[in-house]
């Protein structure tokens, strides 16, 4: 073997043998670096966000998000602690919008006297916020970005 | 038996010949106190939360109910426990609130609430017991700690300093009203309310249905 030949093998073996290392570092696990037998630290808990502001919904049926934190609400099959605001006849007392029409209809779209069972969980699709930082960048662009895109572009694209 | 009762009240019926009145009436006195505070005692015992979650139909319904809730735990460490939302402060409430529980106790010696499902299905009516205290006293107990003049409405949020102000400083609802369920779970409200509904448009609706 050459002097020349030899420093890329020296250089691929310097890689083979760093890449574990290095990966070991760069990969994060929901766990963290801690060993199998041991617990991490305890990330600290981000707070919900209570602002009671209502958020732009990013698409026009996206259930929207909760603007108010929902500790120990009760929604169980005896009990929806939800509607005591969100029912029709309670909002006049809570002020927050009424659960819309789409949450009496049953999947053939007939609309029922009450809330719809398969509507009835609410946390299954509208969630509240923490203001936690995104762990991975969001590249998320609406419709109306789209459709701007679009016109800009001469209707065609 | 009867003879010997005969003779004890024939000894407390005769005038005290060894003893003097000063030394009988301080005698009487100090006994007195001694019976008083054992009452009291007893009851400030029974007034504990182990002797509340001493029997398991508390210890496996309610109790674990509670420790989910920021009653239990919370960032300031003030803790709530059974007695300080169930037990009235003045004394008269007291001994009658405790009469009451006396009931509660039958109950479990014999056996009615001892299984979850016989406990839910008495959970409504025992729930609305404590509602219609908690309404007729103007949640008494939830104002031992939480006093309405000294809640400051600009740091909660929103919708709480929206309802407080509409609601609760003009005294037309009281805490109750609104915060039911923040200790245990909550049993099916609607239903019952309908079935005793005195609406007459509500009474004829359910003959129409036949739902009762
Ligand atoms: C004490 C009354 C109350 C309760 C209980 C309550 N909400 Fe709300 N909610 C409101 C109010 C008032 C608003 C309006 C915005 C605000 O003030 O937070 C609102 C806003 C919302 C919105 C936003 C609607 C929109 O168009 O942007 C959603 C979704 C929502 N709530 C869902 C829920 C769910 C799900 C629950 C049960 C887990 C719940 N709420 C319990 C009072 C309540
Ligand atoms: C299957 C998913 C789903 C469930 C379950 C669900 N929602 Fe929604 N919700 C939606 C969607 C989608 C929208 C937006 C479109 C619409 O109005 O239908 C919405 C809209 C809303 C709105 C805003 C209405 C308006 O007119 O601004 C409120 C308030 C709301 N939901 C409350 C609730 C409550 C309270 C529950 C539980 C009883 C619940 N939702 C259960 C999907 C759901
Ligand atoms: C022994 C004192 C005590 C009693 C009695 C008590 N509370 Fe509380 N309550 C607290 C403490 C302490 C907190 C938590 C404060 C904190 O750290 O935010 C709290 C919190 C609350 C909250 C806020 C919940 C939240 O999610 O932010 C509500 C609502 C509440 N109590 C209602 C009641 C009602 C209704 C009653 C009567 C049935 C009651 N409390 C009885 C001490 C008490
Ligand atoms: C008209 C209904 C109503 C009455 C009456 C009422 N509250 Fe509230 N309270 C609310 C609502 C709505 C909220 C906000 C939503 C939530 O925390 O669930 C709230 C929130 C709270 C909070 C948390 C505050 C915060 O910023 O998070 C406490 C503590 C509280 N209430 C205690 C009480 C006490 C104690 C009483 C009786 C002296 C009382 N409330 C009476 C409706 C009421
Ligand atoms: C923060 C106040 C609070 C504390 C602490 C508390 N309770 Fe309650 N309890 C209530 C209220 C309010 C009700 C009425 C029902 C409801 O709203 O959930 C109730 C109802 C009950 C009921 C009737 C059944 C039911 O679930 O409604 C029992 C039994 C009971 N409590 C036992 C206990 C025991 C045992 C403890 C201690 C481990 C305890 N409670 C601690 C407030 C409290």
């Amino acid at each position: 073997m050459t002097q020349t030949a030899r420093i890329p093998t020296l250089a691929a073996l310097i890689v083979a043998l760093a890449a574990p290392v290095l990966a070991q570092q760069s990969v994060a696990t929901l766990r963290g670096p801690a060993d199998l037998a041991e617990n991490g630290p305890a990330q600290p808990i981000p707070a919900v966000v209570n602002s009671d502001i209502r958020q732009v919904r990013n698409y026009p049926e996206q259930p929207p998000l909760i603007p108010h934190k929902i500790d120990g609400y009760q929604i169980t099959s005896d009990y929806n602690q939800c509607l005591t605001c969100h029912s029709r006849t309670a909002i006049e007392v809570s002020q927050a919008p009424m659960v819309s029409i789409t949450h009496f209809m049953d999947r053939e779209g007939q609309f029922l006297a009450s809330i719809s069972p398969r509507r009835f969980f609410c946390t299954q699709c509208h969630v509240p916020q923490s203001d936690a930082r995104p762990l991975v960048e969001n590249e998320f662009v609406d419709v109306d970005t789209v459709l701007d895109y679009v016109t800009s572009h001469g209707g065609s694209d | 038996m009867i003879r010997f009762l005969k003779r004890t009240w024939a000894i407390i019926k005769r005038p005290s010949v060894h003893l003097s009145l000063g030394f009988l009436s301080l005698g009487g006195f100090v006994m007195g106190l001694l019976f008083w505070g054992a009452f009291n005692t007893a009851l400030e015992l029974t007034n504990t939360e182990t002797f509340c979650t001493g029997c398991h139909e508390m210890r496996d319904n309610v109790f674990v109910e509670l420790q989910a809730t920021i009653h239990y735990t919370n960032r300031s460490g003030v803790r709530a426990t059974c007695p300080d939302c169930h037990v009235p402060h003045n004394w008269t409430s007291k001994i009658a609130r405790k009469m009451a529980a006396s009931k509660e106790v039958w109950g479990k010696i014999f056996g009615t609430i001892n299984t979850r499902e016989k406990f839910e299905e008495k959970r409504l009516e025992l729930a609305q017991h404590e509602w219609a205290r908690f309404e007729a006293n103007d949640s008494l107990e939830c104002r031992n700690c939480h006093s309405a003049d000294s809640m400051d409405i600009t740091r909660q949020s929103k919708r709480a300093a929206e309802a407080h102000e509409r609601f609760l400083f003009t005294g037309e609802n009281t805490c109750i009203d609104c915060h039911k369920g923040i200790a245990h779970t909550l049993p099916d409200i609607g239903q019952a309310m309908l079935h005793k509904s005195s609406d007459p448009n509500v009474t004829e609706l359910q003959t129409f249905l036949r739902t009762d």
